[in-house]
């Protein structure tokens, strides 16, 4: 029964992890990665929420 | 577990994008167009006698452009969203219900944390400004956001003196150290319009996560309400 909860956490604990990795890695495109046309397309929201820019 | 949480972030994210995306043209967009306009030389300031406050508005609006904006938007608040529901998500699992009401904290914490901690440093910068080495700001960026939300999560969490002090420190140090700067300042654009332009990317994005935490938790006690049917 323990062991059935336990587990029963820690797959929670990782879906959840696993969410969170996949908001990290967009954040990272949307607002960090240089190529040009990924800046270029992304660059007034860039500016406007604040990322660091050129 | 996993479903749930993408399915109220990606909802709640897009929501929180598109309002982003209004407020970004209402009221951000013309100061970046006109600062545009001084970046390229097109205008200069104190060069020609005087310079005209009221230009961008004349400006048309660029389709593409716009409409790239508005899927960068949905997009970033996405992302944010994925990350802030985990975080919720994960203190909901040690016992902390998330709901509308918590939700519109998580959402200022959030704020707090990704963009006004950064802007202590590193001003939202309109085009032109001149600024500090581009790897060194984006180092310093996900360093700051990191510990502020650590800090946050700390105070909100911790239980004793010993948390909170530690929680103190986090956010201090990343302003402490100071964010990288540029060397010198030849930015083109006049200082009014950074002024005008740093406050109101701000306050739009303060606007777009309070909308974001009580879209996610309206979402996820939603989808409690429809699980338990």
């Amino acid at each position: 029964m323990t062991t059935l909860v336990k587990s029963r956490v820690s797959t929670n604990v990782l879906s959840i992890l696993a969410a969170a990795f996949i908001g990290i890695g967009i954040i990272t495109v949307a607002g960090h990665v240089q190529a040009a046309t990924l800046h270029d397309a992304a660059h007034d929201v860039r500016h406007a929420t604040g990322f660091p820019c050129h | 577990m996993f479903q749930k949480v993408v399915t109220s972030a990606l909802i709640a994210g897009f929501g929180a994008g598109l309002i982003a995306a209004l407020l970004q043209f209402a009221f951000v967009q013309p100061i970046l167009l006109h600062a545009e306009l001084f970046e390229t030389g097109a205008l200069t300031h104190f060069g020609n006698g005087q310079t005209q406050a009221h230009v961008a508005t004349e400006i048309a609006a660029d389709l593409t452009r716009d409409g790239l904006s508005v899927i960068f938007s949905a997009l970033t608040y996405c992302g944010y969203a994925l990350i802030l529901m985990s975080l919720a998500a994960l203190a909901q699992e040690r016992g902390h219900a998330f709901s509308a009401r918590t939700g519109l904290i998580w959402g200022i914490c959030g704020f707090i944390a990704a963009q006004l901690a950064p802007s202590f440093g590193l001003a939202p910068e309109l085009p032109g400004m001149s600024a500090g080495e581009l790897e060194a700001r984006q180092i310093w960026w996900y360093a700051t956001v990191i510990l502020t939300g650590a800090g946050i999560w700390m105070i909100a969490f911790g239980r004793n003196w010993t948390m909170w002090g530690i929680a103190i420190a986090l956010l201090a140090a990343p302003h402490v150290i100071g964010a990288p700067s540029a060397d010198v300042l030849t930015g083109p654009a006049p200082p009014e319009l950074a002024a005008e332009f740093a406050s109101r990317a701000l306050t739009v994005g303060l606007v777009a996560w309070c909308c974001l935490g009580l879209f996610l938790g309206a979402l996820w006690t939603n989808q409690d309400k429809a699980g338990a049917a």
